[in-house]
């Protein structure tokens, strides 16, 4: 990786955005890369649109914002609307086929939909649905390693949450193997 | 050690804690409550104190306290809560009392925005308390610049006996970066604190900490021992980074936030084949005049100032360059961060933005 890799990740608020963004920089940052994560904070987060960017690199981050986006990760239709154009040209779209069907994509840029609410609830929980998206996402990168994000899960859950472990690993190998099909 | 992701504000209370922290002070305000929610958890659990105020006035007030009893004290807060804080951070300087604030920029004027802003660099380095008195500000850029300056401030506001703030805009609060909080810093040789008002077990005389001085050669003595205090800090704690600064064809200046955005621009720019500076300063109050007077750039077309207010650290670039390069100005307010593709506009507009 020789340049800065520039994530947006949006949605509803309640989708997980957030923590999609959270969990890519933790890796980030336990793989000894330089991580930097940026939340929308206003008010317009309420009921509305969430969404957060993530910078991933191996050299130091200069600017924390950025206009247009590597990757889109998309959790709905109007998030996929809004960003779509803020995303440069040979960019990639993750979107969640199981809320947007057969969006219009400009050209030059690559869309995958990834089924991510069937993914989590055929597991048996709506609420694991944004891991799946960041198994994708791991898949379609080749970024961090199981190793990597299940020490990560581990700190973020905590002692309360311990028991949530094994359902999250199960909905990011999920989405891996949803990207992997995908992808053929 | 391994960096660890942390998020702004909680990363300017553990710094704090490193620093030596013994008593915070705070009211709540976006975008700062992280700061204040952090300390609530981990100074009780060290023995230390934290307590939430009635308001930003007794905050400030508490903090005149415990640094008036040798304590280092901290307060923080947000755009319109620090305008609230200024009666009592002139008190704090006329008292020469050690203490470190931490304004975390919100959009104004007014209730403003809960947005991203550098709108209170005029608040900072100025202040809206009364009489001769200067607050030395330090403008970080990163989250790991922000834990440096915050871990070393203490020592800075004890050796000068003299509040130090750590002005940072809302992004730097609200944004996690991967930082090593055990960098070491700068170490000081600190005077005693012989005017601490700890009791006369532990000093002879009667310690009196006041800021009233009735007779007036009495009080103009005062304000020239401060005043030389001042000299002081300009000369020996005056901070700055100058950036790709040989033989540019634009000088950006920028502080916190923005000067990373114009980092990322000047590259751009050099793959134009246009060559970019940045002179950075850290330091707010003292201003870096000094940087300006090492400018060599024969080819220099002129000096863009870039800030997220409508150009208020302007006035101080305009009194430094003193009439030697056209400067230009770009800002973005309300809470809107300029991307680096913005400021590549701007220096490709320079001429349109030159200031008459």
């Amino acid at each position: 990786m020789c340049k800065a890799i520039n994530i947006r990740v949006a949605g509803f608020g309640g989708q997980g955005v957030m923590m999609t963004g959270q969990l890519i920089a933790y890796c980030a940052t336990h793989d000894n890369m330089f991580s930097l994560w940026v939340p929308s904070y206003g008010p317009e987060t309420r009921g509305g649109t969430a969404n957060c960017s993530v910078i991933v690199s191996t050299k130091t981050i200069a600017s924390p914002v950025f206009a247009n986006a590597d990757v889109l990760i998309a959790f709905n239709l109007p998030s996929l609307t809004k960003y779509m154009n803020m995303v440069v040209d040979n960019g990639i779209i993750l979107y969640n086929s199981s809320m947007i069907k057969d969006p219009v994509i400009k050209s030059g840029i690559k869309a995958y939909g990834i089924p991510v609410n069937d993914i989590a609830v055929n597991l048996g929980t709506i609420q694991v649905s944004n891991m799946a998206m960041l198994g994708a996402y791991m898949e379609f990168s080749g970024l961090f390693s199981d190793q990597t994000i299940e020490k990560v899960l581990e700190k973020f859950l905590g002692e309360k949450k311990a028991h949530l472990l094994g359902i999250n690993k199960q909905a990011i190998q999920a989405g891996r193997e949803a990207m992997i099909q995908v992808k053929e | 050690m391994a960096k660890q992701l942390m998020k702004g504000n909680e990363a300017i209370a553990r710094a704090a804690m490193l620093g030596g922290l013994d008593a915070f002070f705070g009211y709540p305000i976006t975008p700062q409550n992280e700061v204040p929610e952090y300390l609530s958890r981990y100074m009780l659990e060290e023995g230390k104190v934290f307590v939430q105020s009635e308001s930003e006035v007794a905050a400030i007030n508490m903090v005149y306290g415990a640094a008036a009893a040798g304590f280092r004290a901290m307060t923080s807060s947000s755009s319109p809560g620090i305008a609230l804080k200024q009666e009592g951070i002139t008190y704090l300087c006329g008292s020469e009392l050690p203490c470190v604030i931490c304004s975390v920029m919100r959009g104004g004027p007014g209730l403003g925005s809960i947005q991203p802003s550098q709108g209170d660099y005029n608040q900072a380095t100025r202040g809206g308390g009364n009489g001769d008195y200067h607050v030395i500000v330090f403008a970080p850029e990163t989250i790991q610049e922000t834990i440096d300056i915050m871990k070393e401030a203490f020592d800075i506001a004890d050796y000068y006996r003299n509040p130090v703030m750590i002005l940072v805009d809302g992004l730097i609060g609200q944004m996690m970066e991967s930082v090593d909080l055990t960098k070491p810093v700068k170490k000081r040789f600190l005077p005693e604190k012989d005017f601490a008002t700890t009791g006369t077990n532990h000093h002879s005389r009667r310690n009196v900490v006041n800021s009233l001085y009735l007779e007036s050669a009495e009080l103009e003595a005062h304000n020239l021992a401060l005043k030389k205090k001042y000299d002081k800090v300009i000369i020996n704690d005056t901070r700055y980074e100058l950036i790709n600064m040989e033989d540019p064809d634009y000088v950006i200046v920028a502080f916190g936030t923005m000067s990373r955005v114009c980092r990322s621009a000047i590259e751009t720019l050099a793959e134009k084949k246009i060559r970019v500076g940045i002179i950075r300063p850290i330091s707010l109050w003292p201003f870096p005049n000094r940087a300006f007077e090492t400018i060599d750039a024969p080819h220099l077309k002129g000096i863009l100032v870039v800030e997220m207010n409508l150009g208020q650290m302007l006035t101080d670039v305009i009194v430094a360059n003193n009439g030697k390069y056209p400067i230009g100005f770009y800002g973005r307010a309300g809470g809107v961060v300029p991307d680096p593709s913005d400021v590549v506009n701007a220096i490709g507009h320079f001429k349109d933005l030159v200031v008459k």
